[in-house]
């Protein structure tokens, strides 16, 4: 049995026109669909990667996950238990398991708490331990997260630079000895120099206690490196989902081909292919029915307007894409 | 994209370049002994982290420094004008836009909301030229074709952009008045892939257009190798190391090239451990006297706290600034190793 | 609460005496604003000693006759009314009124501020709508109809005119910290501490509060002002309290006597008092204002 099950997870955004435009004019709302019935299963010890562009959706299925936001439709299970019919000690239990690391680290701290205080906030807001054993916790988290105690405890975050606040971040969440952990793009506004050190702390971490992760990111190198399956998400829909490397060597789907043949290389010589799609990303608002890529694809056709195909996720060794032309497209690049 | 550039009729000449800020915690020397040359039809690529002074730079050569800065240098000439000398009218006048122009970091908040695209573009022109309205209209929806926007999109507003669009209405405008150099700030900084990619790509199909140098500044190193012919690594306000693309990336010599070439992932190589550079980059404050990356550096010396190292010619347009720089054969695969960078722990 | 996690809490909003001073000082005319109000202070506590005599208590001079309207002299330091009695008495023991009133209303309308607008601000929807449909009827209301009406009902007593006075004033706060708290609400660590389980009530007060203060203060300062030149006004009109002297309270003498145009320094007296009072807390909370925005703080 899976750690996590999303099943069919929807998320739509009303957007209600304004108060004459909806009286007078007896204009409908619109919406935005964030995400559309997504499956998502994610296997105990599993890193699994999410990639995609703005608006696909990474970020607010992330809140889900997290029980942050509610979906608008489809089922949370966490080890079996849906999450819509848990009763409030369930929840809890959730918030414990399930933790999340935060993109931004110059914002994800409260300004006016110490490093201490913020790492100690989610065991005494759950009241987990008593305080004595919260501070000793604390400590020993701090040092594992390579913060001498000592030296950090009693700062402020504005003293601390982006790498050390990323490291409060991952301390706060891990102190809590969570099941799993959601990564939303840990790294992206960290400097280079700086990330892989977060990263292997992240893996580190993770060979220890064993938990599992999705970890969302934009950025597929990074991806390639941690993750174990890899899934691409286009506005609200998954496109691709297997094992990492089979993912990003031979990538199935035209969005993931194209995706993949875009991202720059850092060496001078190599010259990448011109990817063949069109366009731009439009926004999750009202879209068409099937599959949301159809409209930018070079090889669709009549049906993919209508019906899209939803990947099953139970299986961690499968790559499968979600398009019926797969027949069509050349055996390698767009 | 070449090896050989014409660097005898250098479009920029930069020598000695420093720029000191006066703060309430004293002078901060943001940029010291900054010394370039960009040829005609070049692109010169300028990579570095935050904090090591790029802003600092890019302000200093459009004379956009804030008051209690001060800038000094031996030399900076463009086209063989002398840049300090000239009066801050003529400056704004003769070069700024017509002659240099930015494209600066996140374009796509540097356009007006309550104005069209368009329009804003036509203010830019007839600010510096005397034509007439419908010229200028004209030119904008060459320029718009130029970056692959349609023509019928100057009559949108910002807000109807999406952020690969203002991007490339930012660039249109920088081309404007078809300036000998463009400054590029992190191009493609929080695009999305797909576009990020198409952007690149204009920029290196406009390359064959106009005549334009490129100074393309950016932390990320795999935009500065699609795109560069030369490339100067930047750290504490200062060059560490230049060197052709493709040289550098073939012989990269200074010890914080090494520990970047390590700690940036690429998609080809998966497995690729990646290493990363203990410590953060630092805040200067005070006169450079020593080399500002030793306290990060697996390979200092002594003498590397002391004493500052002068630009080293490793041959082939390749400067290093380092006192091992001639051995970098040997520290190469030294850096590869986890464990070196560790041992600084 | 424990008393470790009040220690907490007050660490996070850093209400340590030494930051205080810290902000206080930083400016001129903060630090010329707050020894005013240190006097005053000081003034109003020792008032009945300092006073040399009663407020309404009639003097006579030295020759028997009675002390009215005289100007200020080495017995009389600030003159007289025509009734013949001691303004320097009154004025001091006028602060005391004044200072306690001021004081108690502005505290009282903070606090009520404060909670109404964070909880407005960080639950939204019907609360928010209900909240500040109250807050606008109120900002409907104009305070002298309605302290009159009070007053009318139920006399001249201080404890209404408080009332009345934070009935009006705590509704510009309110509004100001819901803005604060909405925008504050959006960060993400606020997202953060809700993904580490924290309860609303905790948010808001252990997350958002803290980051409200500075704002909070300003206002606290503000409103104290505020109601400093409120009770002045309705004391002045005749709806102050009738059994304690206050400056408005004695201007309202002044004016019933006729004598105003006569007795300019029973005139000057309170009102240079008032004045200096309001423009001290004011520049005071200028002071706070820096800390709240940032901005205006210079290089």
């Amino acid at each position: 049995m899976a750690l996590v099950e999303l099943k069919h997870l929807t998320k739509h955004f009303e957007v209600r026109p304004g108060l004459v435009d909806r009286t007078l004019r007896n204009k409908p709302s619109r919406y935005i669909k964030a995400v559309e019935r997504l499956n998502i299963d994610v296997q105990e010890n599993e890193i699994l990667g999410i990639a995609g562009e703005s608006g696909c959706g990474k970020s607010t299925t992330c809140m889900m996950i997290a029980g942050l936001l509610p979906p608008t439709s489809g089922e949370i299970r966490y080890r079996g238990q849906n999450l819509g019919t848990a009763d409030a000690a369930a929840l809890k239990m959730h918030r414990r398991n399930v933790q999340m690391i935060f993109q931004d680290p110059y914002e994800s701290l409260n300004p006016r708490f110490r490093i201490a205080d913020i790492v100690a906030e989610g065991p005494r807001a759950l009241k987990l331990w008593p305080e004595s054993e919260i501070s000793e916790r604390v400590i020993a988290m701090l040092a594992g997260v390579g913060l001498n105690p000592g030296k950090y405890a009693e700062r402020f975050p504005h003293e601390l630079s982006g790498g050390e606040r990323q490291r409060v971040g991952i301390a706060s969440a891990m102190v809590m000895e969570p099941e799993m952990i959601i990564a939303d793009e840990p790294l992206s506004m960290l400097d280079v120099s700086i990330r892989a050190g977060i990263l292997d702390l992240f893996r580190e971490l993770q060979d220890q206690r064993g938990f599992s992760s999705v970890y969302v990111s934009h950025d597929l190198s990074i991806l390639g490196n941690v993750a174990d399956r890899l899934m691409i998400m286009y506005l609200g829909q998954a496109m691709e989902v297997g094992p990492v490397e089979q993912v990003i060597r031979s990538p199935q789907h035209p969005y993931t081909r194209a995706l993949i043949g875009a991202v720059a290389i850092p060496d001078p010589r190599v010259k990448r292919p011109i990817p063949k799609i069109s366009g731009d990303i439009s926004r999750p608002i009202d879209p068409p029915p099937g599959c949301r890529f159809a409209p930018r694809c070079p090889y669709a056709d009549d049906s993919c307007g209508h019906t899209f195909l939803e990947l099953d996720t139970s299986d961690p060794g499968r790559h499968q894409a979600a398009c019926h032309r797969l027949h069509v497209l050349p055996d390698e690049g767009l | 994209m070449s090896d050989t550039i014409n660097i005898a009729e250098p479009v920029l000449e930069v020598k000695d370049l420093g720029v000191r800020y006066e703060t309430s915690q004293g002078m901060v020397h943001a940029v010291s002994g900054v010394t370039f040359d960009v040829g005609k039809n070049e692109v010169f690529g300028i990579a570095g982290e935050s904090g090591c002074g790029k802003s600092t730079l890019i302000r200093a050569l459009l004379r956009l420094l804030p008051d209690n800065a001060d800038s000094t240098a031996d030399r900076m000439r463009y086209l063989g004008m002398d840049l300090f000398a000239m009066s801050d009218a003529d400056f704004r006048e003769k070069i700024l836009w017509q002659e240099i122009s930015l494209v600066p970091q996140s374009a796509m908040n540097s356009l007006n909301p309550v104005y069209r695209v368009g329009d804003q573009v036509i203010e830019a022109i007839r600010a510096h030229r005397s034509i007439s309205k419908v010229e200028a209209a004209e030119r904008v929806a060459e320029l718009f074709d130029v970056v692959g926007l349609q023509s019928d999109l100057m009559q949108s507003f910002p807000h109807e952009f999406s952020g690969g669009m203002r991007q490339r209405a930012m660039i249109a405008m920088s081309l404007a008045l078809d300036p000998g150099l463009i400054v590029m700030d992190e191009p493609t900084t929080g695009l999305d892939v797909l576009v990020q990619e198409r952007i690149l790509r204009r920029i290196r199909e406009i390359r064959a257009e106009i005549s334009s140098s490129i100074i393309l500044i950016t932390h990320d190193i795999a935009v500065i190798a699609e795109l560069s012919d030369r490339i100067a690594i930047m750290y504490g306000g200062q060059f560490m190391e230049q060197a052709s693309a493709i040289e550098l990336f073939d012989n990269p010599s200074h010890p914080y090239t090494l520990g970047l070439k390590n700690a940036f992932p690429s998609i080809q190589n998966l497995g690729n451990e990646l290493i990363s550079i203990p410590g953060s980059p630092p805040t200067i404050s005070g006169p450079i006297s020593c080399c500002p990356f030793e306290p990060r550096c697996p390979f200092h010396i002594e003498q590397c706290a002391i004493s500052l190292p002068q630009p080293l010619d490793c041959g082939n347009g390749h400067e290093v600034r380092c006192f091992r720089g001639d051995e970098a054969e040997q520290l190469r695969p030294l850096a590869a190793d986890k464990n070196t960078w560790r041992s600084l722990n | 609460m424990s008393v470790s996690a009040m220690s907490r809490w007050l660490h996070s909003a850093r209400l340590g005496v030494g930051e205080h001073y810290r902000i206080i000082q930083a400016n001129t005319l903060s630090r010329i604003g707050f020894r005013v109000i240190v006097v005053f202070l000081l003034v109003s506590l020792f008032a009945p000693w300092i006073a040399p005599h009663e407020p309404w208590e009639m003097l006579y001079d030295s020759e028997g006759k009675l002390a009215s309207l005289r100007p200020p002299s080495l017995e009389f330091p600030l003159g007289t009314t025509h009734l013949g009695y001691d303004l320097f008495s009154q004025l001091v023991l006028a602060a005391r009124t004044t200072l306690v009133i001021g004081a108690v209303s502005g505290t009282i309308s903070i606090v009520i501020g404060a909670n109404i607008g964070l909880i407005a601000g960080y639950y939204g929807g019907k609360v928010d709508e209900i909240l500040m449909r109250l807050t606008d009827i109120l900002y409907g209301m104009p305070f002298l109809p309605f302290i009159i009406v009070l007053i009318a009902l139920f006399g001249r007593k201080i404890e209404f005119v408080i009332l009345a006075i934070v009935l009006i004033i705590w509704r510009t706060s309110a509004r100001v910290i819901r803005a604060q708290t909405i925008s504050i609400k959006q960060r993400q660590f606020i997202v953060a501490a809700r993904a580490r389980g924290a309860s609303d009530l905790r948010i808001i007060y252990r997350h958002i509060l803290p980051n409200v203060l500075p704002l909070l203060l300003l206002y606290a300062a503000f409103n104290i002002a505020w109601s400093i030149i409120t009770e002045a006004s309705a004391s002045f009109l005749g709806f102050g309290d009738g059994e304690t002297i206050s400056w408005g309270g004695m201007l309202y003498e002044l004016w019933l006597s006729g004598k105003t145009r006569v007795a300019w320094w029973w005139f000057a007296a309170p009102s240079v008092c008032i004045v200096l009072l309001v423009t001290s807390l004011v520049f005071v909370s200028r002071a706070y204002e820096e800390v709240a925005n940032p901005r205006l703080r210079k290089r």
